[in-house]
């Protein structure tokens, strides 16, 4: 992974230090809290319901055992011991004090961490695959280019104060595995004819109130052209885009109100005009970077092993974790192991100080000493020897993190919602537990398949309910909180935003419609292979809405 | 004016700003500033004065417009009508990067502490703070940091494309 340079450490002190003086000014009332509100915000710091949340950046869901210790470290000092993995790869903490979060930057800068632009209206942390540099289906790794988003993202001097906030993610695989398309941009690494790396690029696409999928405004960019092209983007964002009304700030309202085709001509009008300028990525630029991110020695493995495939007849709890939680890796030998951040235990995507240390634990053990972080919330050891996953797994399931359900029903996306969120209509954690505790039968999850549920507690849509196949929305009315069910959505490389399907249903009975919902797509898909997704996607809304309110 | 800060020190400014010479009998003396308007209605009866001569953009004006006249300003002034909103960010790195601006770009409006080593980097070099700010404490703010990733105003190349 990318190694920190001097300058690069020098540049996290210095934040540190110029955000202590910040806090400082603050509780000596030299800053107005309207003020301060703009500084921290840059900051990853929210005031919440209870207490302020802090929110630090994972560049592209990347992870060393180190970090990861420091990160239990952080929850257990400064926090009540556990920490909240986002759909967007950081990880929250919801309970540290103003006056403690300098010294939390201070440990997190020893490890190469922070919590810069995690928050505001700049250019977030940018996210990708967190299958990047292992997975078949690759085009060519993102990392290095996410890397290279990242240096010129941070403090860019132009970008800091924009219309709203922006977030970039980039895919390097035929499946999309970082929900590009609902990106404030989106990269697509593809290659042309002539065998040449670029980018299809997207613009516009986002959740929020007003949910759109990001349009396509350059079926091809070169890969030199990368920074030049994004650089004149937010440019013409940053000039153009709406400041009267901040639900009409984002770059997708742009795209729509000025039309893609005129918006494309902007954008391609402006980058004319720099794209020769420093920003143009040279060969040599790419060997640096990419020097980083390299293949492990990986040994020279059989893709079989005795040992795990007598586990897979004799133990069933071992051969549903296999077959839910596992991927096939590039390498021959190796596999990689999805950490399942969904039980009935604990809120969707939230881990304990001891999880987490015990995590960076078994990455030493078993996988090159990395973690990743994945949109779904969930965690990933990329790099498992095949003959080492029964012990593995031994492990994971002793602390709670083997639930066979990637992608599965119960592997959902919540936001925190009413129990933590200032901004909540409704709460979300308590019903993504209730789904969990309903469907706890295996053979009905493994039956129902590949299917995706996320819950937000409010039009915001944190936890993306936009963008699933069963997308449920808190919303309150007249004093009660009701949930709103959407279906449809796509994350994916199909990307589709989900239809609402009627009035919505009160807590107690959002469950049973869930299960109704599950039913129809059971009776009606052609065959056990067909996921709900493509069975909605044929017999439409009708049967479904029948079954709800008929 | 004493909370007014050129190129990194304390000055005292000697620029006014004028509006309405249609309506006045005489043309202004000293250094002057005009809004965008006049300077396009009245650019030959401006230039004939003695004095230095600035134009001030909102920031919504495209600074193209001004940008064959550049070489006979020698001030163009910025709006930041809120701190949040940072559209002159990009009108200051056009015409000192694209247009090759090299007189003062001035600041003006919620001209805050945090913003200074931003706006520096973006080519400003003339600040008109507001009123609350402290002059010599903000000062300290163009220091802060001193490491930068990305090209602007102050840097052509991006870090990894520089020689130390
Ligand atoms: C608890 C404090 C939080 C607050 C106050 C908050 C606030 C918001 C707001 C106001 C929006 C809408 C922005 C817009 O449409 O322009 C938003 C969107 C979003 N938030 Fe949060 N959020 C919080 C927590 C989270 C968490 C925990 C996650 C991840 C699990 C998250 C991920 C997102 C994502 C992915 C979006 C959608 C971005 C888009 O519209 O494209 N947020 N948030
Ligand atoms: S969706 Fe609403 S309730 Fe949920 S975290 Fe976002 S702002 Fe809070």
């Amino acid at each position: 992974m990318y190694q920190y340079s001097e300058q690069d450490h020098q540049l996290l002190l210095e934040r540190v230090a110029q955000f202590r003086g910040q806090v400082e000014r603050r509780l000596k009332g030299d800053l107005s809290e309207e003020e301060f509100k703009h500084q921290r915000l840059r900051n990853g710091l929210y005031l919440q319901l209870h207490a302020y949340m802090l929110r630090v950046a994972i560049p592209y869901g990347l992870l060393s055992s180190d970090q990861m210790r420091t990160l239990a470290h952080i929850a257990r000092k400064y926090d009540k011991g556990y920490g909240h993995f986002s759909t967007r790869q950081n990880i929250q903490y919801n309970w540290p004090k103003l006056e403690d979060v300098p010294d939390i930057l201070d440990d997190l800068a020893k490890v190469e961490m922070h919590a810069i632009q995690t928050s505001g209206n700049c250019i977030r942390n940018t996210t990708s695959d967190p299958l990047a540099g292992v997975a078949r289906d690759e085009v060519e790794d993102p990392r290095p280019y996410c890397e290279l988003i990242r240096q010129w993202s941070t403090f860019h001097p132009e970008f800091n104060f924009l219309p709203r906030k922006f977030k970039i993610a980039v895919s390097g695989a035929i499946h999309d595995r970082a929900a590009v398309a609902v990106h404030d941009i989106g990269l697509r690494l593809i290659k042309n004819d002539g065998g040449e790396t670029g980018f299809e690029v997207l613009v516009g696409g986002g959740l929020g109130r007003t949910p759109m999928i990001g349009k396509t405004i350059r079926s091809f960019l070169p890969k030199q052209d990368m920074l030049t092209y994004l650089e004149a983007i937010l440019r013409v964002y940053n000039q153009l885009g709406r400041r009267d009304n901040l639900y009409k700030a984002r770059i997708k309202i742009l795209v729509h109100e000025t039309g893609e085709e005129k918006f494309r001509e902007l954008v391609e009008a402006e980058w004319e005009k720099i794209k020769t300028s420093g920003l143009f990525i040279r060969d040599e630029d790419f060997a640096w970077i990419k020097g980083f991110f390299k293949d492990p020695e990986y040994e020279n493995l059989l893709d079989q092993d005795g040992n795990y495939e007598n586990l897979l007849l004799s133990n069933l709890d071992f051969a549903r974790w296999a077959d839910k939680n596992i991927e096939l890796h590039k390498q021959s030998g190796y596999r990689i192991v999805y950490l399942s951040l969904k039980t009935a235990h604990q809120p969707p995507g939230d881990v304990t100080a001891d999880q987490m240390d015990a995590i960076a634990d078994l990455a030493d053990k078993y996988s090159l000493g990395q973690i990743r972080t994945t949109h779904r919330q969930n965690l990933v050891l990329s790099d498992v020897k095949l003959k080492d996953l029964p012990a593995l797994w031994e492990e994971l399931a002793a602390l709670d993190l083997a639930t066979p359900n990637y992608n599965h029903v119960t592997d959902i996306i919540s936001c925190p919602g009413l129990d933590y969120c200032a901004l909540a209509t409704a709460r979300s954690i308590p019903i993504s537990q209730a789904i969990t505790a309903r469907f706890d039968d295996y053979d009905y999850v493994n039956d129902l398949g590949d299917v995706s549920i996320n819950i937000s507690g409010c039009i915001n849509a944190c936890g993306h309910h936009h963008v699933a196949n069963i997308g449920i929305l808190g919303v309150n009315k007249k004093g009660t909180e009701v949930y709103q069910l959407t279906l449809g959505g796509s994350a994916r490389e199909d990307a589709a935003i989900g239809k609402i399907i009627g009035p919505a249903f009160e807590a107690d009975e959002i469950v049973d419609a869930i299960d109704k919902v599950l039913s129809v797509y059971l009776e009606n898909r052609e065959d056990p292979e067909e996921t709900f997704l493509t069975t909605y996607r044929r017999v439409g809304q009708p049967l479904f809405k029948e079954r709800l309110y008929g | 004016m004493d909370s007014y800060i050129k190129d990194r020190k304390a000055e005292g400014d000697e620029w006014m700003p004028f509006t309405g010479l249609e309506e006045s009998s005489s043309l202004p003396t000293g250094d002057i500033y005009v809004p965008l308007e006049e300077w396009l209605k009245s650019r030959e009866s401006l230039l004939e004065r003695n004095g230095r001569l600035g134009v001030a953009l909102s920031n919504t004006d495209d600074p193209a417009l001004i940008k064959d006249d550049l070489d006979r300003l020698d001030l163009v002034v910025l709006e930041f009508p809120k701190m949040a909103d940072g559209r002159a960010f990009s009108q200051a790195r056009l015409l000192r990067e694209r247009y090759g601006f090299k007189g003062e770009i001035r600041a003006t409006g919620d001209v805050l502490y945090d913003q200074l080593f931003y706006m520096q980097r973006c080519g400003i070099n003339g600040f008109e703070l507001r009123n609350d700010q402290d002059v010599s404490n903000s000062l300290k703010a163009f220091d802060e940091m001193t490491v930068t990733y990305q090209p602007a105003s102050d840097e052509e190349f991006p870090i990894w494309r520089r020689e130390d």
